[in-house]
């Protein structure tokens, strides 16, 4: 206890200083930016965050870079109305992604166009909803994203609009067959797509044989669930769960001689790009996706030649996304006439206006967009199957 | 808090608590002075809640593994019962017309309760392990109450509050979901504020340091210093270290009722295996039974990996560069050696300890 005292003074001293220093961090940072904001004139500041980095990065990665060829492609065209993109990394977690909003708010954010990841987002919109900062996610599927909050909108389907159009498409296309599941009962996303899928087969006569849980997407085994579709005599299999554990039940199913229809939603996207992965096991599969790489629209493919010059890959439908993601924003602001220094209220109210009052937007994931007052988007699912290592539309 | 006045002058405990109170009620006062001036950037301002919600993590993590001396790897368990119960108990009261302020008490005891019984039975079994069976334990719990978590349906409705562990609640219109399986909690109302966060850091602190300072605390010390030893002079061993545990799981259960009350959505699979080490790091780092180093690392740690935020990509790089740094900064006996010659030298004091700790000596 001798020097407790002395010890206690300095580490006061250096937690004063770090506060102040933090403190003065801030201020200099926001009267920077306001200054740099004037001299460039009509500048769109448009934020995002989304996993860069962790399990999911794949995901905020493609939204980056799909965002980043629509803002290259907006700033040459337009001269007068320049687009500053800015993504921070959120690592797929709520309490970070409030955090990225934060720093983003300190740049002098004008627009969201995020967050990437469901769980993520509604964090996020909760904070730009008392902010006024207008929300446009190109993927976070929930409907809780949008639920109670007019300042949010999707590019994407939500979940349970999702598993409706499976059951849906299999009632209509594929009658008489008898559907097994197999899903993630600790993950939002496969647990939405499930439950509204159950919910409409159960209302369209649809029959489910056999719905099988995994706790975990890092699982290695899935004999028993597929044995228990096996048994029940499912010949259409609904994986409404991302790729990677995808991968390893077509690859076990093979293994077991079991060879149903796999039909999976958004999230098997990018199975084909997957390292180690035998495209040959995907022969066949059905998918549900807002967006083909391979599809003969000109748009998409002038968007393919771009991202695979820049980033040397096939774009996913997260990369599509993104793109609509920054072009729907861009041509709504245009609509609304205001200029860029505009209040951020003032923006957010006249995009709300603009979204709920018949814009429309013709983008890659989808041919006249068109938003609802919920923030939900209303657009045609493409249901392709896997042929020779490419979609083919259906 | 028991004043301890000897020959006129406050007890060195009583000094060293006042001394702990007033620098948090500074730090406190003058974080709100720059906030209200408008200093504090909108970064630093999200991040407050979360800091306070930390510290008590941190100093209530300290009480089992540097006090009692116990590796507990499941600290955010308790923080995700406690978070739970915050948020179904508030959002069963919004109807209510209670106060916000009295709601989020209401809610944060509760929280406390139930993570507090929910340490108790849990210390039971497990506390009569030791060493890296009791921490393999503590993580086996912590994945526990995830998984839970990931098939709890909570709502409510005018016929009142429904518990399931199917999504099929049977919700009439106008109903709420509270608890939605593996969604967690969404749509939660935020009434969480940087005031109610540094009350509890007050409590927290209060709570600790008293035990420590206590008959109780130094029965817990000596099971940790020397276990045999301390059986043998009558000491009911798991008592004291069921005791350090309960209270620790308390506190934490009132730092995750305060963080799941800060944001409007709350995943089960937040307080994973990560979140129990991350808190662990404020600890180790902060230094074993260290309540002001549990404090600074919190707040650092917090702070750090969004200060690093221009780093882009190479942020956790950074992040974790800055961690080996501060251990082999913190650690080394030349640095060690060389900040105590620099204290001595420049705030030095009489020693009348010294002559008591050579005694025994001789």
């Amino acid at each position: 206890m001798k020097s407790s005292f002395a010890k206690k003074f300095l580490v006061v001293c250096l937690a004063m200083v770090m506060v102040f220093t933090f403190a003065a961090c801030g201020g200099s940072s926001e009267g920077g930016e306001s200054e740099g904001g004037d001299a460039a004139g009509a500048v769109l500041k448009i934020g995002s965050s989304g996993p860069l980095t962790g399990g999911a990065s794949i995901y905020g990665t493609a939204v980056k870079q799909g965002a980043e060829i629509a803002v290259a492609e907006i700033n040459e065209a337009n001269p007068d109305l320049q687009i500053e993109f800015k993504m921070e990394d959120d690592e797929a977690d709520g309490e970070k992604a409030v955090n990225a909003y934060n720093k983003l708010k300190d740049w002098g954010i004008q627009m969201m166009m995020g967050t990437v990841t469901t769980g993520s987002c509604i964090a996020t919109s909760a904070v730009t909803f008392e902010d006024r900062v207008f929300e446009l996610t190109p993927s976070a599927s929930s409907a809780d994203v949008t639920a109670g909050k007019d300042n949010v909108f999707q590019v994407c389907f939500t979940d349970p609009n999702q598993g409706v159009k499976a059951a849906d498409y299999i009632t209509e296309n594929m009658a008489g067959s008898k559907v097994g599941v197999i899903y993630n009962n600790s993950d939002a996303y496969s647990t939405g797509i499930f439950n509204a899928f159950k919910a409409e087969m159960e209302a369209k006569g649809g029959e489910i044989v056999a719905a099988e849980t995994y706790p975990d997407d890092t699982n290695a085994d899935y004999s028993a669930q597929l044995n228990s579709c096996k048994s029940a005599g499912a010949d259409v299999v609904l994986l409404p769960i991302y790729y990677t554990p995808a991968s390893v039940i077509m690859k076990q199913a093979k293994d077991m001689n079991y060879a149903p229809v796999f039909f999976g939603v958004d999230g098997m996207d990018g199975i084909l790009d997957m390292e180690g992965f035998d495209t040959a096991l995907a022969e066949g599969v059905m998918l549900m996706t807002p967006f083909n790489p391979w599809s003969t629209d000109e748009n998409v493919a002038s968007f393919v030649e771009k991202y695979q010059a820049a980033y040397n890959e096939v774009p996913n439908q997260f990369a599509a996304d993104g793109y609509d993601g920054i072009y729907a924003l861009y041509e709504a602001f245009k609509a609304t006439g205001l200029g860029t220094d505009a209040a951020n209220a003032d923006i957010c109210d006249a995009m709300i206006g603009q979204f709920t009052g018949g814009f429309s937007y013709d983008g890659l994931t989808g041919a006249a967009m068109t938003w609802n007052d919920k923030g939900e988007v209303n657009k045609t699912p493409v249901v392709c199957v896997i042929q020779d290592g490419i979609y083919v539309d259906q | 808090m028991k004043m301890q006045i000897k020959n006129g002058r406050l007890s060195p405990y009583t000094k060293n608590s006042i001394i702990s109170y007033g620098l948090v009620i500074g730090a406190f006062v003058i974080v709100s002075i720059l906030n209200s001036m408008g200093m504090v950037s909108s970064s630093l301002q999200g991040q407050l809640v979360p800091i306070c919600c930390y510290i008590v993590m941190a100093v209530s993590l300290n009480l089992v593994v540097g006090i009692s001396g116990e590796l507990s790897l499941g600290h955010a368990g308790f923080m995700s019962a406690g978070a739970y119960t915050g948020i179904v108990v508030s959002g069963i009261l919004e109807t209510s017309g209670l106060p916000i302020y009295g709601r989020l008490a209401v809610a944060i005891i509760c929280g406390a309760i139930v993570a507090g019984v929910l340490g108790f039975l849990i210390g039971i079994p497990v506390l009569r392990l030791r060493g890296d069976y009791l921490a393999i334990v503590t993580l086996a719990f912590g994945e526990i109450i995830k998984n839970i978590m990931n098939i709890v349906y909570a709502g409510k409705d005018s016929h009142g509050f429904h518990l399931k562990t199917n999504p099929d609640l049977g919700l009439e219109e106008g109903g709420r979901m509270l608890l939605n399986g593996p969604m967690g909690a969404t749509q939660v109302q935020r009434i969480s504020t940087f005031a109610a966060g540094f009350v509890l850091v007050l409590i927290t602190l209060f709570v600790v340091q008293n035990i420590m300072n206590s008959k109780q605390g130094r029965a817990i010390m000596a099971c940790r210093d020397n276990r045999i030893a301390a059986e043998s002079i009558g000491l009911n061993v798991m008592k004291y270290k069921l005791m350090a545990f309960t209270v620790s799981a308390a506190l934490a259960g009132m730092g995750g009722a305060l963080f799941g009350l800060n944001y409007s959505t709350l995943l089960p699979v937040k307080f994973n295996f990560n979140t129990s080490v991350l808190i662990l790091v404020f600890v180790v780092l902060g230094g074993l039974g260290n309540i002001w180093g549990s404090i600074i690392a919190a707040t650092i740690l917090t702070i750090l990996p969004e200060a690093l935020r221009q780093f882009a990509d190479y942020r956790m790089l950074a992040y974790a560069i800055v961690l080996i740094l501060v251990m082999i900064f913190t650690y080394s006996p030349k640095i060690k050696n060389f900040t105590q010659g620099f204290i001595d030298k420049n705030f030095k004091r009489k020693k009348p300890t010294a002559q008591t700790e050579g005694g025994g000596q001789v």
